[in-house]
């Protein structure tokens, strides 16, 4: 383990501080490379559409996540077939054949449109779109809610339903016994799943590498990190220059994640 | 909740319950209608896909299949092979190497122990594309670019952080006086973990091989930058050279290999869905 990954990562903060292209020997260039990164409209562009994707589609998936595991924690019958329902699209959403599907249904000739057209609204190439195919992809990362949802419905399972039966009494209705006993006891598997959301939605690549051609396009509206950095290290072969792209990565989401941590001390409710 | 309703009257009981049950079948329809289009479609002839929008295809054909088999040389065959294999291989390394790493983090005492623990949790963290360039950059320089080998190996020295985490916090909460027994009768640190630990680890064994197989199954980035030539393709990379070939003209085909590459992943959930789901609810999995 040792050799394949921390060494490795040593390699890559060396390689971040060089000019390599697998042929001549690396170069070092100092912080160069950091330099440009933030000299270069690609990149900048590639930071926004990420903060994007990540910002619009995790409070969106752990609304969605909240609101069917409370929908489902209520002692429906068939509680097993919904939560699978509910749960595939995670297992698959991360699939080549997902994105492929996508591509078709948000295409032109796709079914969105042919649904639209029924209605007699607009029709058009959502994913060619350059100002709704971020959206697509936004849309399918929402689409796999269903793994967060199984963890808050375990945690809404901790809830003593003796809290509710006391609010009742007390005359609390729906919403103050969401407000005041469900959220506050809920917030360390919120923080948790936010963490990890946060975390997978930074390293998407497969969706928006598939959907725009390997290119991020069109006009790198779906140009996320991951697939420029894949772009710049793997096509281009500038391994220097990549290098420093996962290096400020890994000080965003650790940055993030710290923060995250700070913040929880407000708004995390632990039982003792 | 029950308790509560009973004592109203039962009708308002079941009309809730009903709207409830519409709402979320509704809404369940409308999440998987995509995938159950495309299913459906792959059984379509070219001329019903996008003009017969429902779920059931009236002229029932497999030509999509037939044609979708062969459509990207040397054929989805040897996507399958490829993929098996590698995932195969994977799961064995992954058991076999987090077990082992799991054994020494739970039950060995050794010197920088908990650094070392410390520093695999943090290898959770990393983006794989961080580690991606030096390892790209060794794997080339030995020559193992088109062979399943950069894929496979790491798999069989426990890079997989997350798996030697779950099962350590397994073995953990095994009684050690079960091992204190064994050795009394005779138990080297081998039988002990052959014989002891490794019957009762059986749970984390089983969701360890079950993530293993639909990550790897499902996996995209690492086929990508070390399998360039055709005859080594997983089926996502052939799907994919599949779609960018055909520019957006055989969605028959298309579909029917899109569908062959979810079912294996599909039909594993339907077998193993309970367990499956009580796995994410106490780990945290995120598949």
């Amino acid at each position: 383990m040792v050799a394949f990954v921390a060494f490795p990562m040593a390699g890559s903060l060396y390689l971040s501080f060089t000019n390599y292209n697998l042929l001549q020997a690396p170069k070092w260039v100092g912080v160069a490379n950091y330099v440009r990164l933030f000299q270069d409209p690609r990149y900048l562009k590639a930071l926004g559409v990420t903060v994007t994707y990540v910002g619009v589609s995790v409070p969106l998936q752990l609304a969605f996540a909240l609101l069917l595991a409370m929908a489902l924690n209520r002692g429906l019958r068939g509680l097993v077939f919904y939560r699978g329902a509910f749960y595939l699209p995670s297992l698959i959403g991360a699939s080549v054949a997902i994105a492929v599907l996508w591509r078709n249904i948000f295409g032109s000739g796709g079914i969105v449109n042919a649904a639209l057209g029924f209605f007699g609204l607009e029709t058009k190439s959502w994913v060619s779109d350059p100002s709704t195919a971020l959206g697509t992809l936004i849309l399918l990362n929402v689409w796999t809610f269903g793994a967060p949802m199984i963890i808050f419905l375990a945690g809404l399972r901790q809830i003593a339903p003796a809290y509710y039966e006391a609010a009742s009494v007390d005359g609390a209705g729906p919403l103050r016994r969401f407000l005041h006993i469900t959220f506050p006891l809920l917030t360390p598997i919120i923080f948790f799943n936010l963490s990890l959301q946060v975390i997978t939605s930074f390293k998407a690549f497969t969706q928006a590498f598939v959907i725009s051609g390997g290119s991020g396009g069109p006009v790198d509206s779906t140009l996320i990190y991951s697939v420029y950095l894949y772009s710049e290290g793997f096509v281009h072969f500038r391994m220097g220059y990549a290098s420093a792209m996962a290096w400020v990565l890994i000080a965003i989401i650790g940055t993030l994640t710290a923060v995250n941590f700070l913040l929880s001390k407000y708004w995390v409710h632990y039982e003792e | 909740m029950k308790s509560r309703t009973a004592g109203r009257s039962r009708g308002l009981a079941t009309a809730r319950g009903l709207a409830a049950h519409s709402g979320l079948l509704l809404f369940g329809l409308i999440m998987l209608y995509p995938v159950l289009w495309m299913i459906s479609s792959s059984f379509k002839p070219a001329a019903d896909i996008f003009s017969n929008l429902g779920l059931w295809p009236t002229n029932f054909t497999l030509d999509n299949y037939i044609q979708g088999w062969d459509a990207f040389a040397p054929g989805f065959g040897t996507f399958f092979v490829n993929s098996f294999v590698i995932t195969a291989l994977s799961i064995v390394g992954n058991l076999v190497s987090c077990s082992f790493a799991a054994y020494a983090f739970a039950r060995l005492e050794f010197p920088i122990k908990r650094v070392l623990f410390a520093l695999m949790l943090l290898t959770i963290m990393v983006p794989a594309h961080a580690i991606a360039v030096p390892q790209y950059i060794l794997f080339t320089q030995l020559g193992w670019v088109n062979t399943i080998l950069p894929l496979v190996v790491p798999k069989f020295l426990a890079t997989d952080a997350f798996f030697i985490f779950l099962m350590t916090q397994f073995m953990r909460n095994l009684p050690r006086e079960l091992d204190d027994a064994a050795k009394i009768d005779g138990c080297g640190f081998y039988s002990i973990f052959g014989r002891i630990i490794l019957p009762l680890l059986l749970p984390a064994i089983a969701t360890t091989a079950i993530f293993t197989f639909i990550w790897t199954w499902n996996d995209f980035f690492s086929p990508l930058l070390y399998l360039n030539d055709p005859s080594t393709y997983t089926v996502p990379l052939g799907l994919r050279a599949f779609q960018d070939s055909s520019g957006d003209t055989s969605w028959g085909p298309l579909f029917a290999m899109s569908t062959l590459a979810i079912g294996p992943v599909l039909g594993f959930f339907i077998l193993s869905q309970r367990f499956l789901i009580n796995g994410i609810a106490t780990t945290g999995l995120k598949a």
